[in-house]
């Protein structure tokens, strides 16, 4: 049996699995401190369908908790960025872009020092070792008690990320170090921008993971922690307290994935009709198709990899006029503004209840309601929802769609040039689901010269190294598979310069 | 616009990135190396191309290199000026102005770096009226003015001046030393007197990239069509409207050749495009019938936004509409033609003009 978990802003959704049967679910508030929502949770499921805690394997989790510190600007530890560019990037200094008040929020000091590497593995300049160390000596002064350090080039090679960390561990032992190179690809103010956010959440991330443990192992379960991460895949506490960062995106994963586990569909579009909008995501082989473009998060540019999801101003909340449905959405009022619960709002949910698609509140509140205005507000809702998915779509190649949220009432049947709409059973827990689904995985992004007859070799290279650290990961060897390839020639550079990326994903090895 | 202001940046940037054809690179590390610079220094006073004095000295100013290095090793504000200062050192002249040489993506913005970092006003022209891959497609090329002597300086302090024969050795060169430098290489080259540059250069483009930018925004504001507000500032036309089906790139001596497919859409349902581009868009096909080529203009724009698709950034599934507008007429003369038409890119056709609307 596995435990997942999804942690919302509103609403903390937890299921019991046994492979992929759900055996309980269950729906409660998020807390305050995370944990209690989560022992709640846990007992509800207990009380639904009794287990042995002996029994559950793996408890995987799924948090928008350390997003929303973010936004929030909310216990960011004090934060120096070190950048190792010197002669190159003075212009551009750490956190450039940045809105002022979360510069504020992390303290944020940055440090310039020669080093970094050129695009083909070249020295921009040595490692200045001295610099280096009065940067920390300065950083201990100041009170900064978590590091990022980004080096130019450190994606093609990360050895002075690697040495800067030893010199600065050395000088200021308590502080926790995060490395570039190990959370975003090519793009030295975006990766930057990503490793500073991590290294401001880490004290948060120690805090939150030793909570979610204590509530795990308090509910009397002994089985291995993991935490899911933007793609989809999972990491142990260790790595989750390393990079909190990598959970940024799971909401939004953990539901399409839940989805497709339910449907049993691996390649689909995932429509989410919750209160304000209806959220549209593609799954290829059972993840999401990421983004393509940059990301900004809480007003800061970065290139996490994000899912690629397409929104539009429909859910159950939103206003009709006429035949148009939506963007405005009476939101949390539904409950006292829509007319099925007796307010004076004509809401898409009065329209669901009229046309008899759901049973909620008083269906007698409805039951005037013009059938051409429901018949065109359903209209309308079908058209655009069909075409957000027909937007999301990359071939030409039939597409199944799969509804889940609260609001997915909304849909029909058929979708026009989609076909056949799939509603699976216990799609409110699509998202706990999701966070339950173990698979480990393993990423290559790297620019490669590749000589002339040597491509076949340089890509075989690559997916070997990508799966070796799915398996190093915790991935049963047996099952590691590539998900993803990605071949870009960049221009302007000699000798057939690629960048590869390859994604392998395996199952995780449970123990005995 | 008779001075360049922080708060025109982000309207030059996008309209630049249209101009770019797909090429020219992500103009977002030049906005943000602009505004550090004006930060520093003040405003950039832009000079119309007619007011520009006979005796004036105007170097233009470039990066050149990978756009793709550029932005993981950040240039530095001093690079810029230092290729600039070197120049005017080995002329011997005392510099007045500095010009853009392509109005195409980050190198519209480089030149408002150097001339904030060095105190010059700058010419409100470029040497395109769009961006081109090579060195040597410039019009001052046409009037005969040559590339070289010019300068290339790094990040380190490394400066260089080539002289060549001609301008293609100058593209040669440059290349080899852009490459040795670390591929993110600042050049100054085809200096010119303010006579020359009156003749030679395209007017207006710094003016023509704010107001392409402008154009985006406002109708964005107000919920009109973005990319018939660009159409319209850019007297071109609607070529295609369709979904991205397939994106083919190979690279040839370090340039990224490839083939994007489009599906049409709405009225063009049925119908496919084929974009053919080198860094940038060189040839849009329908249907396998060229309707437009080099030297003139071919942007893909996202369709809701209005915002330009670079060739690196297409991908599968993205909706895009492709534009067409003309090109500087003096592109389309035959020693224009010879230097960026479709045959020397390798397309054996006539160039398909797209006449102002």
């Amino acid at each position: 049996m596995r435990i997942g978990i999804d942690v919302g802003g509103t609403n903390t959704d937890a299921v019991l699995l046994d492979g992929r049967q759900v055996l309980a679910s269950i729906k409660t508030s998020t807390t305050a401190d995370v944990t209690s929502g989560i022992v709640a949770a846990i007992d509800g499921l207990q009380r639904q369908c009794a287990f042995d805690p002996a029994d559950v394997r793996a408890v995987m989790i799924g948090t928008t908790h350390f997003i929303n510190a973010l936004v929030e600007a909310h216990r960011l530890a004090p934060t120096a960025a070190v950048r190792l560019s010197l002669p190159a990037g003075a212009s551009l200094p750490p956190m450039v872009d940045w809105p002022q008040r979360l510069v504020d929020a992390v303290s944020g000091r940055s440090y310039l020092v020669h080093g970094g590497h050129e695009f083909d593995g070249r020295h921009i300049a040595e490692l200045d070792e001295a610099e280096l160390r009065k940067a920390a000596e300065d950083m201990g002064a100041h009170g900064v008690r978590s590091v990022a350090i980004t080096s130019v080039f450190s994606p093609v090679n990360a050895e002075f990320e690697a040495r800067a960390a030893e010199i600065i561990a050395a000088q200021l032992p308590d502080v926790a170090i995060s490395l570039s190179h190990e959370i975003g690809r090519i793009g030295l103010l975006e990766r930057e921008n990503a490793t500073v956010i991590n290294a401001a959440l880490r004290e948060l991330a120690a805090h939150i993971v030793d909570g979610l443990a204590a509530s795990v192992s308090g509910a009397g379960i002994t089985a291995p922690l993991y935490l899911s991460q933007n793609d989809g895949t999972l990491m142990d506490v260790d790595f989750a307290r390393r990079y909190p960062v990598a959970t940024f995106a799971s909401g939004p994963t953990n539901s399409m994935r839940g989805a497709a586990v339910l449907s049993g569909l691996d390649t689909c579009a995932v429509v989410d009709v919750g209160g304000t909008t209806s959220d549209v995501g593609v799954l290829q082989q059972g993840f999401p198709r990421e983004a393509t473009t940059d990301v900004s998060v809480a007003g800061i540019r970065t290139n996490f990899r994000m899912p690629d999801v397409l929104s539009i101003g429909i859910g159950g909340g939103s206003r009709v006029r006429g035949s148009a449905v939506g963007p405005d959405s009476v939101g949390y009022e539904l409950t006292s503004k829509a007319l099925v619960f007796g307010g004076d709002t004509l809401t898409a949910t009065d329209i669901a209840v009229a046309a008899g698609r759901a049973e909620i509140g008083d269906p007698g509140l409805v039951a005037h309601l013009d059938r051409e205005v429901v018949r065109g507000a359903l209209g309308r809702i079908a058209a655009d929802v069909a075409d957000v998915v027909e937007r999301m779509r990359t071939s030409a190649e039939p597409l199944p769609v799969v509804a889940v949220g609260g609001g997915s009432v909304l849909l029909p049947d058929e979708l026009a040039g989609a076909g056949a709409v799939h509603r699976p059973d216990n799609h409110a827990v699509a998202n706990a689901i999701g966070a339950a689904i173990a698979q480990i995985g393993g990423e290559v992004d790297r620019v490669y010269a590749i000589e002339p007859g040597r491509r076949e070799a340089v890509v075989d290279e690559a997916k070997q190294e990508a799966v070796d650290r799915a398996i190093a990961a915790g991935a049963s060897p047996a099952s590691v598979g590539i998900v993803d390839f990605d071949e870009v020639p960049i221009p302007y550079l000699p000798g057939n310069a690629t960048r590869i990326r390859v994604k392998a994903v395996g199952d995780l090895q449970l123990g005995a | 616009m008779r001075e360049i202001t922080t708060g025109h940046l982000t309207d030059i940037a996008r309209g630049a990135a249209i101009l770019g054809t797909g090429g020219g690179g992500d103009p977002y590390i030049g906005r943000l190396l602009a505004s550090a610079a004006l930060r520093e220094h003040g405003p950039v006073p832009l000079v119309p191309l007619d007011e520009v004095g006979d005796d004036a000295v105007v170097l233009p100013v470039a990066m050149m290199g990978a756009p793709t290095v550029m932005v993981e090793k950040l240039p530095s504000a001093e690079q810029v000026g230092l290729a600039a200062r070197t120049l005017a050192g080995y002329l011997g002249k005392e510099l007045t102005h500095i010009a853009c040489a392509e109005a195409g993506g980050v190198n519209s913005l480089i030149p408002v770096v150097a001339a904030a970092q060095l105190g010059l006003p700058l010419v409100d022209g470029d040497g395109m009226g769009r961006a081109f891959p090579e060195l040597q497609m410039v019009l001052p090329t046409l009037y005969g003015i040559r590339a070289t002597p010019m300068s290339i300086a790094d990040e380190k302090g490394n400066r260089g001046v080539l002289d060549t024969v001609d301008n293609h050795w100058a593209e040669r060169l440059a290349r080899s030393a852009t490459i040795d430098m670390g591929c993110s290489a600042m050049i100054s080259n085809y200096a010119m007197s303010g006579a020359q540059a009156r003749e030679s250069l395209v007017a207006g483009t710094l003016t023509l990239c704010a107001e392409l930018g402008a154009a985006v925004r406002e109708a964005r504001a107000a919920h009109t069509d973005p990319v018939a507000a660009v159409v319209a500032r850019l007297r071109g036309r609607v070529l295609f409207a369709g979904k991205v089906v397939d994106v083919a790139r190979r690279t040839v001596s370090g340039f990224a050749r490839g083939e994007a497919r489009l599906s049409g859409m709405d009225a063009d349902a049925g119908a496919e495009m084929v974009l053919k581009f080198q860094n940038e868009h060189l040839v849009a096909e329908r249907d396998g019938i060229p309707q437009a080529s080099v030297p003139d203009l071919i942007c893909c724009l996202d369709r809701e936004s209005g915002e330009a698709v670079t060739t690196e950034g297409l991908r599968y599934g993205q909706r895009v509409t492709v534009i067409a507008a003309p090109a500087d007429p003096r592109w389309h003369t035959p020693e224009g033609i010879e230097l960026a038409g479709p045959r020397y890119f390798g397309y054996d056709i006539d160039p398909v003009g797209v006449a102002a609307a």
